[in-house]
This record gives structure tokens, sequence and C-alpha cells, in this order.
């Protein structure tokens, strides 16, 4: 089988780098972790769960969708392309991975995105199996689990107590990865570890239906009041995609970028005469759960939460989504 | 052609008018015959789309003319923000840039042999007006037309000209209205090749029936139209269900208040068609803005029955 020391993690990255890849990884940075391009001399933090997702790489919070160049009283538009360059990232989390899913059907469904799926197309996703969980990872309760890698190109499980990974491509571009890995990847024999089980905490199909027939429950003012309206949750979601577009310019040229937005701001519905129908912090939480576990599901037949539990790790406020899907799907004698 | 989405084309102003306080009609030609060409092929009343202008961005308005005139579209918009001001201080001649037709449409050929009632407040007549002439343009395929159409103030109807064309009856003279100059647009040939001019008697059509009212304080001390909220001069108006199909425009508060008359007045929920303004962003599906319950608004609506709209969640629209 296919070896990766946990102690050549850097050389892996270093022969992807050379052999043309754009390397994105868990990194420390100041002492917390992020998902960031990497370069030489950064420390990769493989098991690590990163503060911000991988969707950075493929739905960046930023990105310019349209360009012109102003002349006189007129614009005359320039070619824009996607920014897309070959992109492999590393030790992604399962949760990440899974996603994945979620963001192909947004920018897939009825019209296709060039934006997104350029860089999807460009992007290789090697996914670390998880050996350990925080009280915040809850991917069991929604379908996923810590030891898969759907939507990944090549999984590596930790093995031999951690100190050696097993490498096993997925795909071809998991296997152009590993080709490219060179002498960083020694053939061998190793013990897979065993894989985190993080308690399954709710069942999503009780909590859908709950969520379909209580639009207007009373129980939303009490599981949003403490919500700060931050955006810091939607953000930070490997499976968020809302968008707001807006122009900026000079007096010669002018972009129109795409910049995340949340359905957590007031801004987010208002319009211009002044109606609000999300006109408080309730109405926009309740949009947030109604959004990932009724209203996606029911277009398209999957979750939008992966159970990465970065919003509860975040959220300044204590606000915790899996605590909230628990509280109106009580599990009997679970 | 680009596969960027959110790329839009250029149009340039043909014409302008002024509606109402800040409120503006562009008459908009295409400058690229092939986005042009592309756009009647899918364009049906209803749809809407992104008018903007690089450096201030984009706006969502519905297209207000027909889709039997294809030698332009229109626009009427009221100026609310950054956006719509950039666009109103654009004159004839310049440019703007413009993506769709996006969005649903009104069902206009399963209503055919029926009669039809308009309801429209304020800067919501837009949407109806192409649906109306696109009715008008091939008259004879349905029943009896009324129109219920109200607004604050007399100063805030909008489309005078067309009023008095649909009306026979105007209410009040509106001074200086139609010197503009700008061709009312029920007076161009239609684009079926039947019409002509004289299709369109410049006063008073007697195959409309219209009721225009004013909120109460809103009225001048010439006007003879009714001093009412729509949904009470609706109720005063009560026209028949009997075979017919009611389509209402409007700000939310007069949409919510105008369903439980038309209900009254004995029409089903599937025969009552409204539209949605939920802010939008990208129009096609993506930004996720619009949602609303399980709908993309862009993508699902804009138009609905009230049948479907009863069963979105109220507090989202
Ligand atoms: C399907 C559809 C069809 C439509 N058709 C028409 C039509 O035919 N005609 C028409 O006139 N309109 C129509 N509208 C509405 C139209 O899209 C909006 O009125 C318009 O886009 C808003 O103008 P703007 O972009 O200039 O405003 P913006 O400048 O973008 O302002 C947008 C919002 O920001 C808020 N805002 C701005 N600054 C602040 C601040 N400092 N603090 C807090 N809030 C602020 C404003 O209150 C407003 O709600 C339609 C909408 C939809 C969805
Ligand atoms: S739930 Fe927490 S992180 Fe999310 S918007 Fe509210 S305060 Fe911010
Ligand atoms: S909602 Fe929270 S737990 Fe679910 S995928 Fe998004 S950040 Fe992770
Ligand atoms: S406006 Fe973007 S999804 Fe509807």
């Amino acid at each position: 089988m296919k070896l990766l020391d946990r102690s050549k993690s850097t050389d892996f990255a270093a022969a992807l780098a050379a052999a043309g890849y754009r390397v994105a990884a868990p990194v420390s940075d100041g002492g917390l972790v992020r998902i960031k391009e990497w370069a030489p001399g950064a420390e990769i933090a493989a098991s690590e769960m990163p503060l911000n997702s991988m969707k950075d790489f493929l739905f960046p919070r930023t990105e310019v969708i349209g360009r012109w160049t102003l002349e006189g009283d007129g614009f005359a538009s320039q070619d824009v392309r996607p920014d897309a360059p070959k992109t492999a990232v590393l030790f992604a989390k399962p949760c990440d991975a899974a996603a994945l899913a979620v963001l192909d059907a947004v920018f897939n469904w009825d019209c296709k995105d060039c934006f997104y799926n350029a860089k999807r197309d460009a992007a290789a996703v090697a996914v670390l199996a998880c050996g350990s969980a925080d009280e915040h990872c809850f991917c069991t309760s929604v379908g996923g689990s810590p030891g898969e890698a759907h939507g990944a190109d090549l999984l590596f499980r930790p093995a031999d107590g951690g100190l050696r990974m097993i490498v096993e491509p997925l795909t071809a571009k998991g296997k152009a990865l590993a080709d490219a890995a060179g002498s960083a990847l020694s053939e061998g024999q190793a013990q897979a570890d065993p894989i985190a089980r993080p308690a399954e905490r709710f069942d999503p199909g009780k909590a859908s239906a709950w969520l379909a027939s209580n639009f207007e429950s009373p129980l939303w003012k009490e599981l949003s009041l403490p919500c700060l309206g931050c955006g810091a949750c939607a953000y930070a979601c490997p499976a968020c995609h809302c968008f707001d577009i807006q122009d900026e310019g000079s007096r010669s040229e002018s972009v129109r970028c795409r910049n995340w937005d949340s359905c957590g701001f007031g801004l987010f519905t208002l319009h211009a005469g002044g109606h609000n129908p999300r006109a408080d912090q309730s109405a926009r939480w309740r949009q947030r759960m109604m959004h990932k576990f009724s209203y996606f599901p029911q277009r398209f037949g999957r979750l939008a939460c992966t159970g990465c539990g970065r919003c509860a790790r975040l959220c300044q406020a204590g606000m915790d989504i899996a605590r909230a899907c628990a509280r109106i799907s009580p599990r009997e004698n679970a | 052609m680009t596969d960027n989405l959110y790329q839009p084309t250029t149009l340039r102003i043909a014409d302008s008018r002024d509606e109402a306080p800040d409120v503006r009609t562009f008459r908009l030609e295409f400058t690229d015959s092939g986005y042009r060409s592309e756009f009647f092929r899918r364009y049906r009343v209803g749809m809407f789309g992104l008018y903007g202008l690089p450096g201030a961005g984009e706006s969502v308005f519905c297209v207000a003319s027909p889709p039997t005139r294809t030698d332009h579209i229109e626009c009427t918009f009221r100026k609310a923000g950054r956006v719509t001001s950039a666009l109103q201080d654009r004159e004839i001649g310049q440019t703007i840039s413009f993506r769709g037709p996006y969005g649903n449409s009104f069902p206009v050929d399963s209503w055919k042999g029926r009669d039809l009632l308009f309801i429209a407040g304020g800067i919501a007549l837009p949407p109806l007006r192409s649906v109306i002439w696109n009715i008008l343009d091939r008259r004879a395929d349905f029943g009896k037309v009324a129109i219920v159409y109200g607004a604050r103030t007399v100063a805030d109807l909008v489309y005078k000209q067309e009023l008095a064309e649909w009306g026979g009856r105007i209410p009040t003279a509106y001074g200086g209205g139609t010197s503009s100059g700008y061709p009312s647009v029920g007076r161009l040939p239609t684009a079926n090749g039947g019409g002509t001019s004289s299709g369109y008697p410049s006063v008073g059509r007697k195959d409309v029936d219209l009721t225009l009212t004013v909120d109460p304080g809103g009225e001048t001390p010439d006007w003879k139209g009714k001093i009412a909220f729509v949904p009470t001069a609706l109720k005063e108006s009560a026209p028949s269900s009997e075979n017919c199909t009611a389509v209402v425009c409007g700000p939310p508060i007069m949409i919510k208040l105008t369903m439980p008359v038309l209900r009254g007045l004995g029409f089903e929920p599937k025969d009552i068609y409204t539209t949605l303004e939920n802010r939008m962003k990208c129009g096609v599906g993506k930004c996720g803005r619009c949602n609303a319950g399980g709908v993309y608004v862009c993508k699902d609506g804009p138009v609905f029955t009230l049948e479907q709209f009863q069963s979105l969640p109220q507090g989202d629209l």
C-alpha cells in the first residue's frame, strides 16, 4: 500500500507545488489553523479542524464576475474568465468533501455557474479521515461519516498510531496527486487507526418533518434569542452559498464582484420600499435552519449541513444548530 | 456568446418618458442582434430582467412591453436607491446593461375564452401592462377585460396616456402629459402585421373597462375617479368571478388585503394570479436572496397563483 509518513506532509505539499499545483492545506496561522494556500515554510496541521472550510478555494469570499472600461458616457465590456488554477486541497475534512455535493447542486441546477465549475474542475480534493472528533462534530447525525470520502479524489487513512497515513486514490485526479508526490510517498504496510465516532445527536428526518410544519412556532424566538446576526456561521460553513453582487470601480474601470452573503444579515431581504419580510433575527435564523434542513432537501434531495460543527465552534453567542435540531427532533431512548 | 451567466448585454435608450414623480419609462433597443433574437425567443409576459449600469450595479424590473412588439423592450421604474438613481441619470442615446429574460410567466394562452380582471397598485402596473397589451394585441381570443388601478395620489398614477386610451371616459385631464412626443405603445403597429395605427383609437376603447382610484387624500379637485384604497374600489365595482381570471400586482400589503375581497367575489385560488417581488441579486437561482419557503422566486416565480402563494410561508413574503 502507498504510505505517507506524517513527517513528510510538507514534502508532499512541496512536491505538488513543484508539479504546478496551487496547494491548499490546514496550516498554523498565528495560533489558529486555517485552510490556506500553502507556501514553503508553512507548518501543516493535517488533523486539525481549520477555522474556515475549503469552499474558499471553489467559491471564494469575493470574486470578479464582470469588468468594464468606462469611456465618456459609455462602457465597454471586458472578457472575464474564471480564475481557476490547478489546485490540490490537502487534508480536507470528510464533512468538507461532503459539502461539495451541496455546492455542485446549487451551481449546476437549471443553469451552470462557470466560475464555480471551473474551480471545481481544476481542484483535486484529498481528504484525511478523522481519528478524533470534538463535542461540536455531528456528521453522523446528518448522514456523514468520519471515515468516508464522498466527493473526494483521494483518501488518507490515519495509521500506526498517527505516525503515517494510508494513501488511497479514488479518482483519476487523486491518482494524479499520488503520482506527482514522488518520493514523499513510500510503499509498505501499516495498520489503520480507529476512526472517530461522534455521537448521533438527532434524527434529521424528524428535524425536517418538524420544520415543514412549524414555520410559525413560538420556539423560534427562544431558539434564536442569542444570535447577533454577525454572519460568522455562514462564512465558515462549507455548505452555505448565498452571495451578494456589488460593483466597485474608479472613473475609468468598473468591476462587478460577487461576495459571500448571509441570510443572517438584516439587509439580506430588505426591499427598496422599506418592507423587510425577515424583519427580526428570529426570522433570519429560522431561514438558516429551514434552508439547510427543509427547503434544500425538498429541492435537491440532500441536507445543506454536513455536521462539521464550525458554526457552533465559532459562534460568540453560543448558538448551536445541532442542539436546535436535537431540540426539535428528540430521539426516543437514545 | 459567453458562458458567464452574469454577463449582461448592452441596450440603448431610444426614448424616455416621465410617468409620475420619480417614475420613468425607458424604451430600449438591443445593440446585439443575437441577444435580441434570443431574448424574444424566450420572452413571455411576466418575466423580468436585470437592468444595470457598470459602476452602480443591477436592479430587477419586469419587462413592461409585450412580446408582440419586437423592435424594443420597455421598463418602468421608480427611483429607490443607488442603482435606480444612476439609471434615471441616463439619457436618450446612452446605454445601459441588461440580462434576461428571467423567471416564469403568466399562462396567457390558458386564459383564452375567459374574462380577465387586472388589479394593480402604484408602481406595480408595469408587470400587468405587458400582459394587458399582449391581450389587447389578440383581443378576439379573450372575453371581457376589466382593469382596477389605484395609486396613492393622482400624480402617482403611471401610464397616464395609456390609461386615457384604455379608459374611454378618463376621469381627469392629464395636463401636458401627452405632449412629450413619446408615442404611446398602443399606437404602434403590431408585430403580427395585421394591426395598423387605426386599430388603436387614440381616445378611449370600448373593449376595456377601466376603474381608476386614488387613496383618500390623494385626489385633485377635478378628480372624477374613485377615492378609495384598491381593495375597497374592487369591492365596490364587484366584478363577476364567472369564467374570469384575476391578476393582482401591488405592494405586499395591497396583495394581502385584495385576496380576501377576490375570494368574497367567488374567485377560486387557482384563478387568481399575483407576482412576488422578493429581493433578488442573481436572477438565476444561485445567490439565495429570493428564497421564500421552498421556492426561488427568481426561478419558480415571480408569477404565482393564489393557491401557490398560500402554500408559501407568509412570513417570508
Ligand atoms: C420580480 C421583480 C420585479 C420588479 N419590477 C419592478 C418594476 O417593474 N419597477 C420598479 O420600479 N421596481 C421593480 N421591482 C423593485 C426593484 O427591483 C427595486 O425597487 C430596486 O431594485 C431597488 O432600487 P436600487 O437598486 O436603486 O436600490 P438600492 O440602492 O440597491 O437599495 C436597496 C435597499 O438598500 C436599502 N438601503 C440603502 N441604503 C441603506 C442604508 N444606509 N441603511 C439601510 N438600508 C439601506 C434600501 O432601503 C433598499 O431596501 C421589482 C422587483 C422584483 C423582485
Ligand atoms: S448564529 Fe452565531 S455566528 Fe451565526 S450569525 Fe448568529 S451570532 Fe453570528
Ligand atoms: S451548518 Fe454548521 S455544522 Fe452544518 S455544515 Fe454548516 S458550519 Fe458545519
Ligand atoms: S435572485 Fe439569486 S437565487 Fe433568486
